[in-house]
C-alpha cells in the first residue's frame, strides 16, 4: 500500500535581507511518518519549522499540507487546516491556569469546541502527555518537562493531521528524556505525522522513520537514520559542533 | 515653490535631530520615550530663560545644556527605567511600561515647565533674513540647519567609526547578542538613552531661536519625532534623516498652500500611508 | 476559559439600583461631580475591555467622545434632528472610526497603535476647526434640550449598565478568551487557531461605539459645542488613569478607581488648579512603579499570598 504524503516541501528558500537562511530545500512527508530534521546550529532547521506553521512566508518555493498549498497563509489559517507544533523557547500564556492553556488549543482548532467539552479533551490530553498537575494550578510553578507537556498537550488539543516539535526534547535530564521519547513514541505508536527537529541523536535513531539533514540552509542527506548518521558529510558538518 | 523647498529642508534639520535622539533612545534602549518633545520643550525653555534673563546666546546656552541634559538623561534611566527593564519579562511588556512611565515624566515636566513659564516664550535672535537662492530666509533657520547639519554627521561617525559606537549600532540590532559578545548592554542602553536626550535638548534650543513655544506644545513633536523615526526604520540613522527630510518639506508644503493649521494632519497622512504600506519603515527590517 | 460569574452580575445590578438613587438624593455641586464620575466609569470600563486584554494602550477616548459630541451638535444646530436621532446615530459613526484605526494599526504590534491614538485627538481637532472655520463659517454649535444633570446622570448610568454587560458577556465568550491569549502571547494566538486582528479589532470598534455614544449624552451639558472643548486629549489620559488605577485585570476594576479618583481629581482642580499636569503625572508614575495591576490587581496579590501563608 502506497503512504500518502501529508506535507510536501517543495524547492522552498528563505532570505532575510542578505542572509538565506533556507535554500532550495525539498522533501516529503508520508501519512503516518515521523521525520527527523537534524543539523548543526543555524542551519535553518527551525526556520523551515516556520515556514511550515505559516510563522513566516517563503521567500521562494511552495509548501503543501494534502495537496493543498499552506505557504504564505496566515499563521491561524494552517493552524486550523490541521498542523500543530511547540515551539523551541516554550511559550505559555502568562496569567492563565495550566487547563486554560491546554484547552486554548481545542477551542480554536478546526474543532472549535466550546465549555464542557472542550474541558473534557483538554483534561484527556492533559492525561495523554503524563501532565499530572491539578487543572488550575497556575503555570508558573510547572517544571521545564512539564510545561514542555502543557505545549504539547495544547498541540493535541486541536486534533493535529501533523505535529511539529521544535526541539522538544531540548534540557531534559536523563530520566526526562526517557519519558520524553517515551511519549513521542507512544504518539508515533498512534499513528501520527510527526517531523521532529532535534539535536538529540539518541531520540533521533529510536523515533524517525526518514531523516533530513540540514546544513547552511541546504538539505545535504536525507535517508534512514544510520544511512544518514554514517554519511561522511553529515558528519564533517557537524564537526566543531557541541551537541552529541 | 523654491521657498517652499529651502524652508522645508531648513526645518527638517531640526526635526531630524530631535528624531536622531528618539531613534537612540528607543533603538538602542528600547524605550518609547513619550516624554521626548518634553525634552525638547525644556531645552528651549532654557535658552529662553538665559537669553531674556542672563543676556546669554542661545548657542552657548546649547553647549551648556546638552551635558546637563546628558547626565538628566542618564539618572532618568538609571532610577526610572533601569528598574522597568529589570521586571519585564518580553519586549511587550516593557513597551507599554515605559510608554506609561515616560507618558507620567512627560506630565510632571510640563507642570514643572508652566510653573517656570505659563506662557508663550519666544524671542527674537539672529532673526535677520538672509538671501539663499532667490529666496529669503531668516538667518537663525539658517544657522539651526548648519549645526544640527554638524552634530548629525558628528553622530554617524561616532555610531560607524568608533568602538563604543559600534556597541551601540550592536545592542540596537539585538541586545541579546550584543551581550553574548561582551558588550555592556545596560552600560550602553544607559548611554544612548543620555546621549538621545542631550540631542533632543539641543534640538529644543536651535528650534526655539525661530519657532514660538510654550510648555504644552511638547506633545506635537513628540509625534513628529515618533513618525519620523518609524518612516525612517527603528535604529536606522540614515533611514531617520530621510524621513525627517520628507517630513519637512511636507509640513512645509502644506502650511505654506493650504493651512497651518494641517501640519499636524498631513504629518498623520504619511504615518497612515506607512502603517498600511511599509510598517517598517524605508530602512528598518520586515516585523516577524 | 469563562470569566465572572452570575454572583458578579447580581452585586453589579445591586450596585447599579442604588446608583440610580442619586440624583434623588444628591444635587447641585454633587450631583455634577456623580455624573463626571458615571461618565469615567462607562469610558473606563469600555477603554479596560480592550485595552485590558490585548495590553493596546488606547489614547484614542477624546477623539471617540469629541466626535460624537461634535457631530450630534451638527446635527441638532444644522440640521434641526432631533436629540434621540442624533444619540442613536453617532455611535456608528464612533464604530466606523475604530474600525479604520484598528484596520490600520491593529495588525501591528502594539506600539504603533498607541503612538496613532496618541495625537489623533489633536488631529481630528485641528481638521475639524480646518473645515468649520473655512467651509462651514464661524458660527456655534448650540445644543439646547430640557435635559438637566439628572437626565444625563441616568443616561449615563444606563450606557454604564449596557457595557458592563456587553463585558459580561464577552467575558464568558470565545472572543473573550481569544483577547486573554492574545494578551498572553500573540504568537501562540495565532498558532491555536485565533485571527487576531479580527479579534482586536471587533473589540476596539466596541470602544469607539460607547466613547462616541458617552460623548453625544454629555453634549447637552456643555450648552455650546466649539472643537477646542469637546476634542480635549486630556480626557484620553483620564480614562486610562482611572482605569488603570483600579486595574484592568477585571472587568470591575474600573469601578474601583473611579470613585476616590473623581474626587481626588475634584479637590487638585478646586484647591491646585495650577498643578493639575503635575498631578495626573505623579498618578501615572504611582501606577507604573507601585500598582502595575491596579487596586485591585495589588489586593488580589495580597490575597494570594494570605492565602498561601495560611495552607
Amino acid at each position: 500500500m502506497m503512504a500518502r504524503t501529508m506535507l510536501r516541501v517543495e524547492r522552498v528558500t528563505k532570505r532575510f535581507g542578505g542572509l538565506v537562511a533556507v535554500d532550495g530545500l525539498s522533501f516529503d512527508v508520508n501519512e503516518r511518518e515521523v521525520l527527523g530534521i537534524i543539523g548543526p546550529n543555524g542551519s535553518g532547521k527551525t526556520t523551515m519549522l516556520n515556514m511550515m506553521s505559516g510563522a513566516f512566508k517563503p521567500s521562494e518555493g511552495f509548501i503543501s499540507l494534502s495537496d493543498r498549498q499552506i505557504s504564505g497563509k496566515a499563521a491561524q489559517t494552517i493552524a486550523r487546516a490541521g498542523v500543530g507544533r511547540t515551539f523551541q523557547l516554550v511559550r505559555l500564556l502568562p496569567g492563565l491556569t495550566v487547563l486554560e492553556n491546554v484547552v486554548a488549543g481545542a477551542v480554536f482548532g478546526h474543532r472549535r469546541q466550546w465549555g464542557q467539552s472542550a474541558k473534557m479533551m483538554a483534561l484527556r490530553m492533559m492525561d495523554r502527555v503524563n501532565l499530572n498537575i491539578a487543572p488550575n494550578a497556575p503555570i508558573s510553578e510547572l517544571t521545564y518537562i512539564d510545561q514542555k507537556r502543557v505545549e504539547l498537550a495544547r498541540a493535541l488539543c486541536g486534533e493535529p493531521n501533523i505535529l511539529l516539535l521544535d526541539e522538544w526534547l531540548a534540557g531534559l535530564n536523563p530520566t526526562e528524556l526517557e519519558a520524553g521519547i517515551d511519549l513521542i513514541k507512544t504518539l508515533q505508536d498512534e499513528g501520527r505525522t510527526i517531523i521532529l527537529v532535534e539535536h538529540v541523536m539518541g531520540a533521533i535513531r529510536s523515533l524517525c522513520d526518514k531523516c533530513v539533514v540540514m546544513a547552511s540552509g541546504a538539505k545535504i542527506a536525507e535517508g534512514s537514520p544510520e544511512h544518514v548518521l554514517a554519511d561522511p558529510e553529515v558528519i564533517r558538518a557537524y564537526l566543531g559542533d557541541e551537541d552529541e | 515653490m523654491l521657498d517652499i523647498v529651502i524652508s522645508g529642508l531648513l526645518l527638517s534639520g531640526t526635526y531630524a535631530l530631535v528624531a536622531l535622539g528618539l531613534n537612540l533612545q528607543y533603538g538602542v534602549s528600547r524605550i518609547m520615550n513619550l516624554a521626548n518633545g518634553e525634552m525638547l520643550v525644556l531645552g528651549a525653555l532654557a535658552a529662553f530663560w538665559m537669553f531674556t534673563v542672563g543676556k546669554l546666546n542661545p548657542y552657548l546656552t546649547m553647549v551648556l545644556a546638552a551635558p546637563l541634559a546628558f547626565v538628566g538623561n542618564w539618572l532618568i534611566y538609571r532610577f526610572l527605567l533601569r528598574p522597568l527593564v529589570s521586571r519585564s519579562k518580553n519586549q511587550g511588556q516593557l513597551e507599554v511600561d515605559s510608554i506609561l512611565a515616560t507618558f507620567g515624566m512627560s506630565f510632571i515636566l510640563i507642570g514643572i515647565m508652566i510653573s517656570i513659564e505659563g506662557g508663550f516664550f519666544a524671542y527674537k535672535y539672529l532673526s535677520i533674513p538672509i538671501e539663499i537662492l532667490g529666496t529669503k530666509a531668516s538667518l537663525s533657520r539658517i544657522v539651526a540647519f548648519a549645526v544640527a547639519c554638524c552634530i548629525g554627521l558628528a553622530l554617524y561617525l561616532w555610531l560607524n567609526r568608533s568602538r563604543t559606537g559600534m556597541a551601540v549600532r550592536a545592542v540596537a540590532v539585538s541586545p541579546q547578542s550584543a551581550l553574548l559578545v561582551g558588550i555592556n548592554v545596560p552600560k550602553i542602553s544607559a548611554l544612548a538613552f543620555a546621549l538621545g536626550g542631550a540631542i533632543t535638548a539641543v534640538g529644543g534650543v536651535l528650534i526655539s531661536t525661530f519657532i514660538t513655544l510654550d510648555a504644552s506644545i511638547g506633545v506635537i513633536f513628540t509625534m513628529k519625532a515618533l513618525i519620523i523615526v518609524i518612516m525612517g526604520g527603528v535604529g536606522d540613522t540614515r533611514g531617520v534623516i530621510i524621513a525627517a527630510v520628507i517630513l519637512g518639506l511636507v509640513e512645509t508644503t502644506v502650511a505654506t498652500l493650504i493651512d497651518p493649521g494641517l501640519t499636524l494632519a498631513a504629518a498623520y497622512l504619511i504615518f497612515l500611508a506607512i502603517l498600511l504600506f511599509r510598517p517598517q519603515g524605508l530602512f528598518g527590517r520586515k516585523p516577524t | 476559559m469563562i470569566r465572572g460569574s452570575f454572583t458578579e452580575l447580581l452585586i453589579i445590578a445591586l450596585l447599579a439600583a442604588f446608583a440610580a438613587t442619586v440624583p434623588l438624593i444628591a444635587n447641585g455641586y454633587w450631583l455634577s461631580v456623580c455624573v463626571t464620575g458615571m461618565m469615567y466609569i462607562a469610558l473606563a470600563t469600555s477603554w479596560s475591555m480592550f485595552s485590558g486584554p490585548t495590553h493596546y494602550i488606547s489614547l484614542a477616548t477624546a477623539a471617540f467622545f469629541g466626535l460624537g459630541g461634535y457631530l450630534l451638535a451638527t446635527g441638532m444646530s444644522d440640521y434641526q434632528q432631533p436629540f434621540w436621532l442624533m444619540l442613536a446615530i453617532v455611535p456608528f459613526t464612533g464604530a466606523v472610526l475604530a474600525a479604520l484605526i484598528g484596520l490600520a494599526t491593529l495588525r501591528l504590534s502594539g506600539v504603533y497603535f498607541v503612538i496613532f491614538t496618541l495625537g489623533l485627538a489633536e488631529m481630528i481637532r485641528n481638521l475639524v476647526s480646518w473645515i468649520q472655520n473655512n467651509f462651514l463659517g464661524s458660527r456655534g454649535l448650540y445644543v439646547l434640550t430640557d435635559y438637566t444633570e439628572k437626565h444625563i446622570y441616568w443616561m449615563l448610568l444606563a450606557v454604564a449598565a449596557t457595557v458592563y454587560m456587553l463585558g459580561w458577556l464577552i467575558n464568558r465568550s470565545r472572543l473573550g478568551f481569544s483577547l486573554r491569549i492574545i494578551g498572553g502571547d500573540e504568537t501562540v494566538a495565532r498558532h491555536v487557531g485565533i485571527n487576531t486582528a479580527t479579534a482586536k479589532v471587533i473589540l476596539f470598534i466596541t470602544t469607539g461605539f460607547f466613547g462616541a455614544l458617552v460623548g453625544g449624552i454629555l453634549a447637552p451639558r456643555y450648552s455650546y459645542i466649539e472643537p477646542n472643548q469637546v476634542f480635549s486629549p486630556q480626557l484620553s489620559f483620564l480614562v486610562v488613569i482611572v482605569a488603570l488605577l483600579g486595574g484592568s485585570g477585571r472587568l470591575w476594576g474600573p469601578l474601583v478607581g473611579v470613585i476616590p479618583f473623581t474626587i481626588l481629581w475634584e479637590l487638585v482642580q478646586t484647591y491646585f488648579p495650577n498643578q493639575t499636569t503635575l498631578f495626573l503625572g505623579v498618578v501615572f508614575l504611582v501606577i507604573v512603579y507601585f500598582l502595575p495591576h491596579g487596586v485591585v490587581g495589588r489586593l488580589e496579590q495580597i490575597l494570594k499570598q494570605v492565602r498561601k501563608r495560611r495552607s
